[in-house]
């Protein structure tokens, strides 16, 4: 079983602090500054190329330039996990061009990075949380038009935002959506939670850090301020519902956390881990033990680096 | 007697436009007083201004010089100025226009088409169409065409279906403009009644009447047209 | 009861130019509670232009177009601020396209279409909105089995009455037509037409009526403007300008139609 790898990894000097140059980190910190005093609104800015291509996170990777320091200790998940191809790509890129720490436990990152998850372990108000947010317009499923969605905005216009959800329950006789769930933002704007399961939409309401969204092709910041109310929307008589699980997690037990489903093999065999790595190898070191823990075949897997 | 109609130097010219600016005279300086209870027919050959004057009184035509005046509950309003929403107002309460032509929405029930001036001064639909179906009973329309378009009908069952249609609110201002022009004995008869009885209540009535027979059964008076005929230079 | 009221709109020397180029001017009138008006001419008159000025959506080059609110407040609709025209649009108001694609949103079912003004004022609950929705359907003469249905699988008639059910369902007190009927067959028009007219009858609703088709403004106006080129040459009660028109144009007009 392998433990949180803390690495200090060695900056090439080649590069600016965090690749981007001064300016444009001001830049960024100036839109992350106006996301914040705007809870849920989408502050436009300059959005670079980065040496990736979109939909890997040039937003998040951005935003996380902007804010990051020589003493922070860097996590990336990517669908909860920390190995991912993705997840560690990012990690490298920042140990490459900012010799920061990284880690991938919850608890002792000062900066996460993520795509499409929240970790399962509170967050802290000395924790920052980066979305990676393809697209940042909950309005643009209904309306094309960007000029229109902004006026949408600007007047609270958001009855078009139940027009889908209405749709949901018509087709399926429940609220479907099931990620990118729309919420509501310190009572004013509507917002994309970015690709993340609804299952995580409570953990963003009154959440003690800080939570900043990039969306790199669309040019967009917003952000959550801590403690800021975070309501998911709905319809009195089809309120807001957490998704359940029969399963519990194969490895560690847990019935509470996001499970993925994991294909074993060709015959119809699978199970359900938990999404967040981090979270269940925490629960194991812990001596939580689910039902398949014993089983071989994944206990090899597990074990690889 | 209360007067109901007023008709106050009143002149009309139609101005041909399409053809060349072409001006019809139809009459002038024409003065008429019609009372409750009254039954004036119009006469005079062709082209004297019989139906124009009708069409005028009911604001259908442009009325150019003169007013026309028509008790509209205690006020006195002038067909010829008055505001569009006045005149619909007092077509509404006070003034039936019945012609041989019916004019309707295609689709709608002929029980609905006659109902509807009850309708449209706040009889309740049930009674409204109560009333409707005893008026078309007298005027045998055949209980099996009530729910259908008048638009397919005969042209007999037409003009009775308009005359339900101008009679079935008791207005006190009626203009029957040839009403029974294609009706056979017994449905001129019925029609006849119907002229009666709105006289009987008190009803100012100015009538088209080809027919020398239903002229005298109803009329109170004659008004000669001729008279106002604009005399040629 | 029609003029009782004070006026629900009212235009003062309304004018929009295109540049130089008139789209209308000095159109003037007054709009009463309850009643239909009709705005006809020839493509090119103007009638158009006019409605979107009086609707909002063109800004007047000069005069003013001043409505009364259901709060009973004047307001002139090209001075109030964006949230308050938003309500005013979805609440008082409704607009009625010829194409129903430019009413209707299509990519959500003929429910959602008929709901959405509700969720927009505020209505929260997915039950009562759904029963409003059959509830206008069936008003309009829409099977309430095909509510979950996109409105790409109607016809060109039942999206027509889709657009109505959508832009009455709030109640709205004044609604805009522009050419209802163009596009569809005669028989299908008849069948809209008297819809159109019990549903303004019977919710006593105001209406601006613009078309070149003047069997509808028989049957639905009380009155009308004739426009051309850009200007109203005649106004007046209806069955009068349509059947003893004054003007040269009314008259070629008049003379230009079959008589049915």
């Amino acid at each position: 079983m392998s433990q949180p790898s803390e690495t200090q990894g060695a900056w090439d000097p080649s590069y600016n602090f965090a690749f981007l140059d001064e300016q444009t980190k001001r830049m960024i910190r100036r839109a992350i500054l106006k996301a914040v005093a705007i809870p849920g609104y989408q502050a436009p800015f300059a959005s670079r190329e980065m040496p990736m291509p979109y939909g890997w996170g040039t937003g998040g990777i951005q935003v996380t330039a902007g804010v990051i320091g020589p003493d922070d200790v860097l996590k990336v998940i990517d669908q909860g996990s920390d190995d991912t191809t993705n997840a560690i790509s990012i990690r490298k890129f920042f140990v490459r061009t900012t010799g920061v720490r990284t880690t991938e436990s919850t608890g002792d990152a000062s900066i996460i990075q993520t795509r499409h998850r929240i970790p399962e372990s509170p967050l802290r108000e000395d924790q920052i949380l980066v979305y990676q947010v393809p697209i940042p317009e909950p309005l643009r499923f209904l309306e094309p038009r960007e000029t229109e969605t902004r006026q949408m905005h600007a007047l609270e216009d958001y009855g078009l935002m139940h027009v889908k959800l209405y749709e949901d329950i018509a087709r399926h006789g429940h609220i479907a959506t099931s990620y990118a769930y729309p919420v509501k933002v310190a009572g004013r704007y509507v917002m994309d939670p970015s690709p993340t399961p609804k299952f995580d939409n409570p953990k963003m309401d009154r959440c003690p850090a800080l939570q900043l969204f990039g969306a790199g092709r669309e040019k967009r910041i917003y952000a959550i301020p801590p403690y800021t109310e975070v309501k998911s929307l709905d319809f009195d008589d089809y309120p807001f519902e957490l998704p359940t699980w029969d399963a519990a997690c194969a490895l560690c037990g847990d019935t509470h956390s996001f499970l993925d489903e994991v294909i074993l093999d060709d015959a119809g065999g699978r199970m359900f881990v938990c999404s967040d790595t981090d979270h269940c190898r925490e629960r194991r070191a812990n001596g939580h033990v689910g039902p398949a823990a014993a089983a071989a075949p994944f206990e090899t897997m597990s074990a690889a680096p | 007697m209360t007067t109901m109609l007023k008709i106050e130097q009143v002149a009309k010219t139609f101005t041909l436009h399409v053809q060349g600016g072409v001006e019809i005279s139809v009459f002038q300086g024409l003065d008429l007083t019609v009372d409750a209870g009254e039954c004036v027919v119009l006469s005079g050959g062709s082209g004297v201004g019989k139906s124009t004057l009708m069409r005028m009184i009911d604001a259908n035509y442009v009325c150019p010089s003169g007013r026309i005046l028509v008790r509209h509950d205690e006020d006195w309003v002038d067909m010829a100025s008055a505001h569009p929403h006045q005149i619909i107002e007092v077509r509404r309460r006070t003034i039936a226009y019945v012609s041989q032509f019916l004019r309707v929405v295609p689709r709608v029930a002929t029980l609905d088409i006659v109902s509807e001036p009850l309708r449209a001064v706040g009889v309740d639909a049930e009674e409204a169409r109560a009333r409707a179906a005893g008026l078309l009973q007298r005027l045998r329309i055949p209980e099996s065409l009530w729910s259908l378009s008048p638009i397919t009908f005969s042209g007999g069952e037409q003009q009775r279906v308009n005359i339900a249609r101008g009679f079935i609110l008791g207005r006190p201002v009626m203009l029957l403009d040839e009403p029974t022009a294609s009706l056979d004995a017994a449905n001129r008869e019925v029609v006849l009644d119907l002229i009666r009885e709105a006289r009987n209540r008190g009803a100012a009535i100015v009538g088209i009447f080809h027919d020398a027979d239903i002229r005298d059964a109803v009329s109170t008076r004659a008004f000669e047209m001729a008279h106002y005929a604009r005399q040629a230079a | 009861m029609i003029g009782a009221a004070q006026p629900i709109l009212q235009a003062d020397d309304v004018a929009h130019y295109y540049g130089r180029h008139r789209g209308c001017e000095h159109v003037s009138f007054d709009l009463f509670p309850g009643e239909v008006m009709g705005v006809v001419g020839e493509s090119g008159s103007g009638k158009s232009t006019l409605l979107s000025t009086l609707y909002g959506r063109l800004t007047p080059t000069a005069g003013r177009v001043t409505c009364r609110t259901r709060t009973d407040e004047s307001v002139d609709i090209h001075t109030i601020s964006e949230p308050e025209r938003r309500l005013l649009m979805r609440v008082d108001w409704a607009f009625v396209h010829q194409n129903p694609r430019d009413g209707l949103r299509m990519n959500v079912s003929a429910g959602a279409n008929v709901g959405e003004r509700l969720m927009a004022v505020g209505e929260r609950h997915y039950g009562d909105i759904r029963s409003k929705a059959i509830d206008w359907l069936e008003r309009v003469e829409v099977d309430a089995e095909r509510i979950d249905d996109l409105p790409a699988t109607y016809s060109g008639g039942m999206q027509q009455r889709l657009q109505i059910a959508r832009n009455l369902v709030t109640g709205p007190r004044l609604i805009f037509m522009d050419e209802p009927t163009g596009g569809l067959d005669v028989s299908v028009q008849a069948r809209l037409l008297d819809l159109l007219r019990g549903l303004v009858t019977d919710l006593g609703l105001s209406a601006i009526v613009v078309t070149h088709d003047l069997a509808v403004v028989r049957l639905l106006a009380h009155r009308l403007l004739v426009m051309r080129k850009g200007r109203v040459v005649e106004s007046g009660l209806t069955d009068q300008v349509l059947d003893d028109p004054q003007h040269p144009y009314s008259q070629l007009l008049v003379s230009s139609i079959l008589r049915t």
